[in-house]
């Protein structure tokens, strides 16, 4: 008998507020990452993120060891794009030792940067209509693409993931003409994947409802939060370090930076699809104009490397954002201070502002779109 | 472009009148000299460098905390950048004492929304105190945690199953230079 409650329903269901764990042990975090959620009903009323469960105090561990040996820790930060944080790294020690990089290096530095674009960006796309609910099929054809750029990745440097490939001063192999051949190979046919992959999912009629006019983030804010990387490009800040800062030779290849007009989820997707254009763009020029020469600045001193005392600012546009270090120098053979800025870390300052509102199946999505990764979270 | 340091100093200098300013070189590569600013003033020189038209500095890159043992300070350094105007870095610099009652500055997350959970960053692993944040809580390390990593002096516990924190035995033996792993860590079990 419950003819109280609906002899009182007046038209307005009350709820309670409801505070969920969402995570650590949750497939759709992206690793060992929590949201605490205040949920009423479905919708989002409150969420903290909560992070650390990861951290091994990266930076301590680099002020405890030379200069060099910390190149191979940082493959570990962002896992999927271990070349462009060896660039990172590189490029903060460059600056402050003012050490000149060969050009033929510059030019395999943006071949690799932008292969791990690539693979970064489609995985990052698969794992986000993953969350959707699109289970296991865009994931796995971009999976295969990576895959053949991670074989790449093992024929030049002997590892897939953990490259460690870079070298103050240069790389640490230079490319033969095999190499450099099976790279144009990957670069012609991905063109074909992109298409496929878009008529699959583009115009989707559950990835447009799942995704469009989701989790805005407006401009304003993703500038006063520091957000960076394509997160910040979707919703319409156009800020691209490939274009302001124009290190290495990004000043040499003409391509376009696509910003979005909304900020929402779809914008997010699309605007990697996109990037993963311009990037095909910047690598067949790349590999087209590469010139011989040294792959290594010979003076670069491998053993007792030092820096003259003193501290700088390093960045480059990592494919999830601006991965910078800031490095302090005593003059000794190690770092006195190693502070890694890490894009997925500050991207998530705003999750909260971007979830509020929402239904809690779309946070997922929003955390999704992010392209998050806890090695580099927590560090 | 923005302008040279000197320049920006006097700008600075006379917006906001009573601020200490001081330039700290970088290593001449780098060529990224900074602004020490002391914490009284810190929060209307960032407004300042927000709202200027000439510098317009609306993106707040990196914000860390550097522990200078011998000078006994610990500087918080901010890297700034304009997206509108696509120049910098500015870097700002604040110091605070190292002695963890008085290591407090101002929070810059008001002026600069990203600086939130770097500054949270910076209170965890360095103790630094930022007045006026508005969820300062560790975020790195975990909730129990007492001491902060990153300083030059910590000592880390023999065992963190067991000694969660570095507790008065473990300081004790470092002091006497007997190593930080007690003989038998595993039996060492806190009551």
């Amino acid at each position: 008998m419950i003819t109280a409650p609906i002899a009182n329903m007046t038209g307005k269901i009350e709820t309670q507020t409801l505070e969920v764990s969402i995570g650590p042990q949750h497939p759709s975090t992206h690793g060992v990452f929590r949201m605490d959620v205040v949920l009423d009903g479905e919708i989002v009323r409150a969420l903290k993120p909560v992070i650390g469960y990861l951290h091994r105090n990266h930076e301590q561990l680099a002020e405890k060891m030379a200069w060099l040996h910390s190149m191979p820790y940082t493959d570990r930060l962002d896992y999927f794009n271990s070349m462009t944080n060896n660039w990172a790294y590189a490029l903060a020690v460059e600056k402050l030792a003012g050490i000149k990089v060969p050009e033929r290096a510059e030019y395999i530095r943006v071949i690799m940067a932008e292969l791990s674009r690539l693979q970064n960006h489609a995985s990052a796309i698969g794992f986000l209509l993953q969350d959707c609910g699109a289970w296991g099929t865009p994931l796995l054809y971009a999976f295969r693409e990576r895959e053949k750029i991670l074989d790449f990745f093992e024929t030049v440097s002997g590892s897939r993931m953990m490259c460690n490939y870079l070298r103050f001063g240069g790389v640490r192999v230079d490319l033969d003409e095999p190499m450099l051949a099976m790279a144009r190979e990957i670069v012609a046919k991905f063109p074909k994947f992109l298409d496929e992959f878009e008529k699959l999912m583009t115009t989707n009629e559950v990835v447009l409802a799942r995704c469009q006019r989701v989790g805005i983030l407006p401009k304003e804010l993703a500038i006063a939060g520091s957000i960076s990387g394509p997160v910040a490009r979707a919703s319409g800040v156009e800020y691209d370090l490939r274009k302001v800062d124009q290190y290495g030779v990004y000043g040499r290849f003409e391509f376009g930076v696509p910003v979005g007009p909304v900020g929402d989820v779809y914008d997010r997707y699309y605007i990697r699809v996109l990037e993963m254009r311009e990037a095909l763009k910047i690598l067949q020029q790349a590999l087209r104009d590469i010139p011989a020469g040294p792959a290594q600045a010979p003076e670069v001193k491998l053993r007792g490397f030092k820096i003259p005392a003193g501290d700088g600012y390093g960045r480059v546009e990592g494919p999830k954002g601006e991965l910078g270090f800031y490095l302090v120098s005593d003059g000794g053979p190690k770092p006195y201070r190693y502070h890694v800025r890490p894009p997925s870390f500050i991207n998530i300052t705003v999750l909260e502002d971007m979830c509020l509102g929402h239904k809690v199946a779309d946070a997922i999505i929003i955390l999704g779109s992010i392209d998050i990764v806890l090695g580099e979270v927590d560090r | 472009m923005i302008p040279a340091i000197e320049q920006l100093c006097e700008a600075v200098r006379a917006a906001v009148p009573d601020a200490v300013l001081e330039i700290i070189p970088s290593t001449p590569a780098a060529a990224q000299p900074a602004l020490l600013v002391d914490g009284a003033h810190v929060v209307a020189v960032a407004k300042y460098l927000r709202d200027d038209p000439s510098c317009r500095l609306d993106f707040c890159s990196c914000v860390t905390g550097v522990d200078y043992l011998a000078k006994g300070s610990i500087e918080v350094v901010y890297h700034l950048y304009s997206v509108a105007l696509k120049h910098g870095p500015v870097v700002l610099k604040v110091r605070a004492p190292r002695d963890l009652d008085q290591c407090r500055v101002p929070s810059l997350t008001p002026v600069w929304r990203g600086c939130e959970f770097q500054e949270r960053e910076a209170f965890d692993l360095y103790g630094v105190k930022f007045d006026g944040h508005p969820d300062l809580r560790r975020i790195l390390m975990w909730d129990g945690f007492q001491d902060f990593p990153m300083r030059k002096d910590y000592v880390p516990p023999a065992d963190y199953e067991w000694e969660p924190t570095p507790h008065d035995e473990v300081l004790k033996r470092a002091k006497a230079g007997g190593g930080i792993m007690p003989p038998s860590a595993a039996v060492e079990v806190k009551k």
